[in-house]
Order: C-alpha cells, then structure tokens, then sequence
C-alpha cells in the first residue's frame, strides 16, 4: 500500500512542477483537473484495498490507517470537486497567464499538503506538516489581493501559527514525560506515546492534552479559537474556501482525535473526551448566534463550518462504534455539501456582484438550475432528510444517549432546531423574498464548470443519505480499533 | 536523563545561558523600538545555539553539534537579517500603539515568570524531580512562550507579531534541548526550515498588507468583523 500511497504523493508534485513551467491558462486547468481526478481515484484505492488494521512504514515515519485514508478520501473528493469549479470560476475573475499558473500551483501545493498530513507517524512531523498547509493556504486566501483578503490571510497566518505553537509545547511535554519510562531517545510515534501513556502522572498528561486540543482546535476551527475562519473563508476565492472547509479542517481534527486515542485507557481519557464535548458544544453555540445575525453569504457558510466542526468533535468524543462511525460519516458528508454551498455562494456572489445576503435576492427567477441546487443543499446542511448529514448526526446523537455525557445531546439538539431555523431564514430571504432586487436584475451566465460540481456533489450526499452499503459500519468499526 | 548526573561547570553554564535567554526576553519588552526586539532575538538565538552546543558537549549528544551550528545560522543571523530588512523596507521603526508603557510590561512579564515558576514546580513535584536543572528548563519554556504571548497581545505593529511567535518558538526550542536532547534530530531540522518559510511568508504577507491594506498594524485593520 506504500506504493499507492506513493503515487497519490506524486501526482500532485508532477502537476506542481507543470505548473512551475508556467504555460497558458487552458494547459494548467488540464493539468490541475488531471491531477484532482488521479489523486480522488487513487485515494478511493488507498481506502478499499488498504487492509483494516493500521501499518506502519519507513522505520516507523508512515502511518497508513484506515481513518487515515478515510480524511484523505475526503480530501481527494472535495480537491475533485473544486477544481472542476476552479476552471470556471478562474474564467469568470478572467485570470489568465502567470497568474493562473500560479493559481494552479498553488491549488496543487495545498492538496498536496493535505495529502501528506495523514499519513504522519510521528506527531512533530504530522505538526510541521499542518503547519505547511497553513503557509500554502495563506498565499490562497490572499490571492485576490484586495484589503481584505490579505487583511484575512495575515490573520489566518498568526492565529493559527500562534495557536499551533502551543500543540508543539503540548508534543514536546508529552515526549518528555515518556523519557522518564522509555529512556533519553525514543522513536516518537502515536503508538509509542499510547504505549507509555499509562506511566504518565494524570496531569501532566490533561496539560499536554489540553495543549495540543488548543492547538489544533485552532487549526480545525474550533470555538473559542476559531476567529481566523470566517474571515479566511469568506475573503478566499470560492474553490479555496471548499478546499479550506472540507478538507483542510478534517486533517486538523485527525490529530486532535489521535491524541486523543493516545489518552485511551488512562484515567486522563474522561476529561479529555469531555474537553473535547464542551469545545464542541461551545462550537455550535457560537456558530449558532452568528448564523442568527449574519449578513455575509460566505461568512454564514464559515460559521456552518464551525458549527459541523463542532459536531464531529463532539462525535468523536461521545466515541463508542456509533459516535467515531457517525463523526466519520459526518466529516465526508460535510466535505461534499459545504462544498456544494460554498460553490452556489461563489457563483451568487459573482452575478450580483456582492457578498452580502441583502443584495441577493430571487435566486429562483433568475437561475433556476444553480438556484434549486444551492438550496437543495442549504437544506441538507441544516441536517435535514434525506440527505447525508442527517444521517450522520443521528447517529453521533444516538451516540451520546445514555453516555455520561448525554446532556450534550440535549443541548446539540436545541443548537441544530436554532440553526436550521437561523439558516433556512437566511435562504428564504434570498430565495423568495418578494423585495426587487437592490442592483436590477443580474445578467451573467454561468458556464458549465460551474454546474456540474454542485450536480456531482448533490449526487453525492443524496446517495449518501438514502444508502448505507453494509460494509460500511463494518469499516467504521475496525477504523475505530486503530485510529 | 542529561540532567542526572552533570558536573558543576556544565550545571553553572546552563543555568547561566538559560537566564539569559530569559533577560534577553526582557529586552524586547522594554523597548518599542523594532531593530532592538530584532537584535534581541538574535542574541537569544545565539545564547540557545551555545545552549545546544554545551548540551553537546557534556552530554555527548554529538547531533547536537549540528542543530547549534543551524540554530546560530536560521535564527542567530538569517531570520534577524531577513526581518531587518523588512524593517528598513515597510520605513516602520518602532511600535507607536502599545498596551502598556515599557515599564509596566516589564512587570507583567516578571509576573509571568513567577507563574512559569509556580507551574514548573508543580509538574516537577508530580515526578519528584528535584534537580534545579530540569525545573529552570521548564521555566524558561513557560515562561518564554508566556512573554511570547505577551508581546503579541499588548503590540500591534504586524512585525511585533512575528517577533512574538519567534520567542515562543524560541521557548520551547530551548526548553527541548534540555529536557529531551534525544528528540529526533529530523524533526528539530525540519522545525528549523519550517521557522524560516513560516518568517518568509510572513515577510511577503507584510508587504502586501502595506501596498493593499496601506497599514501594517492590527489597530487599523478592522475590516473584518462578525
């Protein structure tokens, strides 16, 4: 399986090289679109004939799991999807020569980024590898060079690298601790820190924790820490905002979960699963108030963003076979469907000509396709059937009864009715408010690229939603021995 | 353990470079004027390049050589050059909106200091550590990151920003080599080269905020709200 993995490293630094070459627009969209569809179609490889206890490789460096290939299965999904978007959405800007060399390259250098942060056996090297996908990614967010983009990048760029600071400290305490059993040098992996994590004192073990939860929280926009996503997300070009949301986060959680796998069977296991719940309960309680009053169209999808950030972490930390099957369902299922939100908020803020939900009005009239697409998607969001996520936040609530946590439960309960209500309002504004529109009518025509994402990803959670192949649970659970 | 068992000249040389690395911190708060923080750095970066190198020696940890040596090059010289000269371009040379008066960020950053004291001796007593070593290495990671911290939160000029994640990065690089000198050397390698594309990147960011943003301190970048 090494060698798969191998060839998905490849295909993304072949395609970064191309790019370097420089060339016209039309060859980088190929060469980009190529490089997506290779790395989806090997990640779906990776995932269906890997074999179900975790590997690892290189002395030790490389990890290959199938929670692993799960968060690199959606990172191959939504690299797929939004650089289908990203060739027509980069004719829309008219961005042509260097620019969208550039512009591909560093597409291609964040997928790969995102490609390789799985796969990291060692925790320090797994850290420098998120932190690389910060330094791509900034460079995205600011692409459009206007004040606020860049005002976002410079943002995204201290808080996070600020917040990761303190995961660093929490790595290196941890290593520390395990000198005192394990001797001055030893190889530092997730299995390594697991196995000497009972020796530990408890809590030092919660500091370190909690230190990494900081950090990493930071990166998968976890409240109280979330402050840079919003702006990030909604200052970026549409594509990159996908990219950002349903594939960047994902990776972030990954580690935050596999600390917490580290934890399992100390007495540290308790308050570390509930540090995880309350940050994740307090997720949805500010996503929530800011979906209420929001009136940016793409900082409304950011604070979804943390909202399901929110439920995964919480799923991953009611845990059991139903909440790690439900947050992993939740983290693909969200992956394809704010995809599909941010590009129908892309494609809105292109004809009207504006971010805020205001000046959008009467999707419906206008663009009839995009229009029942990008709400078919609002809809299912919000957690509603028969999509996807409502599958998958029924389960992570299923999770949770009976728990010692099962209060959570209630509260999420309450949070998700506030916010399909917050959200849904905000739809029906745009969708059939009955007020003219503020600029006239809007003229421009989408082409194709713009469409079939959106189709490709409604498809997807759709299908998601209806149907659970019985071999599906069965991974889930032998995901969830080995994270 | 390298602390076990230490004669008293490497015992005095440690805490000797420890405190200061922690002094030199000192130093940034008391100025606002950006090429002293810079020069500041860039002793504390040589003080902990030495640190590494006496670990080196009387531990025997021969790899060490080598981070000491990188340590002096990334940190002692590159890094300051590179932000010097982002300095003399952006025509910003001191901070003009701090928080606090030089003074009174002297003795929040005393205080702090206390703190990582008080912490560091509760950890040290859950492993009945009582050799003054390990405790002031854990102190001066604490205490290094919470000045970090500090410089970030009471300054605004973008490159005070930098400067703060560099001390804290410098914290706990130090903190590492006492406490664990056996930590791989490819991640403290790969640490190092992350720094620098972290300040490169940072740089052009800076820039851009001028020509595009016509400001590099946080106060008046407001844009972004709600």
């Amino acid at each position: 399986m090494l060698i798969v993995m191998d060839i998905l490293w490849a295909i993304p630094i072949l395609a970064i090289l191309m790019s370097l070459l420089g060339g016209n627009r039309v060859r980088n969209e190929y060469v980009n679109l190529s490089s997506s569809a290779a790395v989806f179609v090997t990640a779906l490889v990776l995932l269906v004939f890997s074999p179900t206890k975790p590997q690892s490789h290189v002395s030790g460096y490389i990890l290959i799991s199938p929670f692993g290939n799960w968060v690199t299965l959606c990172t191959g999904a939504v690299y797929l999807l939004a650089s289908i978007y990203s060739t027509g959405y980069m004719r829309i800007l008219n961005i042509t020569g260097s620019q969208a060399a550039k512009f591909y390259g560093l597409l291609e250098g964040f997928a790969l980024t995102m490609l390789i942060v799985p796969f990291m056996n060692n925790p320090g090297l797994y850290w420098i590898a998120i932190d690389f996908t910060t330094i791509v990614s900034a460079f995205l967010v600011g692409f459009e060079r206007e004040a606020e983009s860049i005002e976002a990048s410079w943002k995204y760029l201290i808080v996070v690298s600020s917040g990761l600071s303190l995961s660093l400290l929490g790595i290196v305490l941890f290593y520390w601790a395990g000198t005192f059993h394990l001797g001055a040098v030893y190889s530092m992996t997730w299995a390594t820190l697991h196995s000497v994590a009972g020796k530990i004192p408890t809590s030092l073990l919660l500091t370190s924790f909690l230190l990494v939860l900081v950090g990493f929280g930071t990166k998968a926009g976890l409240a109280p820490m979330h402050t840079w996503l919003p702006d990030a997300h909604s200052e970026g070009p549409a594509p990159v905002s996908a990219m950002l949301s349903g594939a960047l986060l994902n990776t972030a959680i990954l580690g935050i979960v596999r600390f917490m796998d580290v934890l399992d069977g100390t007495e540290a296991s308790v308050p570390a699963h509930l540090a995880v719940i309350v940050l994740g309960v307090f997720s949805l309680s500010i996503a929530a108030m800011f979906i209420v009053r929001q009136q940016g169209i793409k900082r409304l999808m950011a604070y979804s963003s943390i909202e399901h950030m929110g439920i995964i972490a919480i799923g991953f930390g009611f845990g059991g076979v139903l909440g790690i099957a439900g947050a992993m369902y939740q983290m693909l299922n969200h992956s394809l469907n704010k995809s599909l939100l941010f590009f129908g908020a892309g494609n809105a803020m292109r004809s009207y000509g504006s971010k805020e939900i205001d000046r959008i009005r009467r999707v419906l009239s206008f663009y009839p396709v995009t229009g029942t697409l990008w709400l078919l998607g609002a809809i299912a969001i919000t957690g509603a059937p028969p999509f996807g996520l409502f599958q998958s936040e029924l389960a992570i609530l299923r999770a949770g009864i009976g728990g010692s946590n099962s209060w959570a439960v209630w509260v999420i309960g309450l949070l998700l009715i506030v916010i399909f209500i917050g959200f849904m309002n905000h739809f029906r504004s745009m969708f059939f408010g009955l007020e003219p529109t503020p600029d006239g009518s809007p003229t421009m025509q989408f082409n194709g690229w713009l469409e079939v994402p959106m189709w490709l990803s409604l498809a997807a959670i759709l299908v998601l939603g209806l149907w659970w192949p019985s071999g599906m649970l069965h991974f889930f659970t032998e995901a969830g021995k080995g994270l | 353990m390298l602390t076990t068992h230490l004669n008293s000249l490497a015992t005095f040389l440690f805490s000797f470079l420890m405190t200061l690395a922690l002094v030199l911190s000192f130093v940034m708060l008391g100025s606002h004027w950006l090429r002293n923080h810079i020069l500041s750095f860039a002793a504390e970066s040589w003080v902990i390049a030495a640190l590494s190198a006496s670990v080196a020696y009387f531990g025997h940890y021969k790899e060490l050589y080598v981070i000491a040596g990188l340590t002096a090059l990334f940190r002692g010289a590159l890094l300051p050059y590179l932000l010097l000269r982002l300095v003399n371009r952006l025509k910003i040379d001191r901070e003009f909106t701090p928080l606090f008066r030089p003074a009174s960020g002297m003795v929040v950053g005393a205080l702090l200091i206390l703190m990582a004291f008080a912490l560091s001796s509760s950890i040290g007593a859950k492993f009945g550590i009582t050799n003054n070593i390990t405790l002031m290495a854990l102190t001066a990671m604490f205490g290094l990151n919470l000045i970090g911290f500090l410089l970030m939160v009471v300054r605004s000029e973008a490159i005070s920003h930098i400067l703060g994640l560099l001390v804290i990065e410098n914290g706990i690089f130090l903190g590492s080599q006492i406490l664990v000198p056996g930590l791989p050397i490819l991640l403290e390698l790969v640490i190092l080269f992350d720094l620098l594309i972290i300040v490169m990147t940072f740089g052009i960011l800076v820039r851009y905020l001028k020509v595009h943003a016509g400001t590099t301190s946080s106060r008046d970048l407001q844009k972004l709200v709600g």
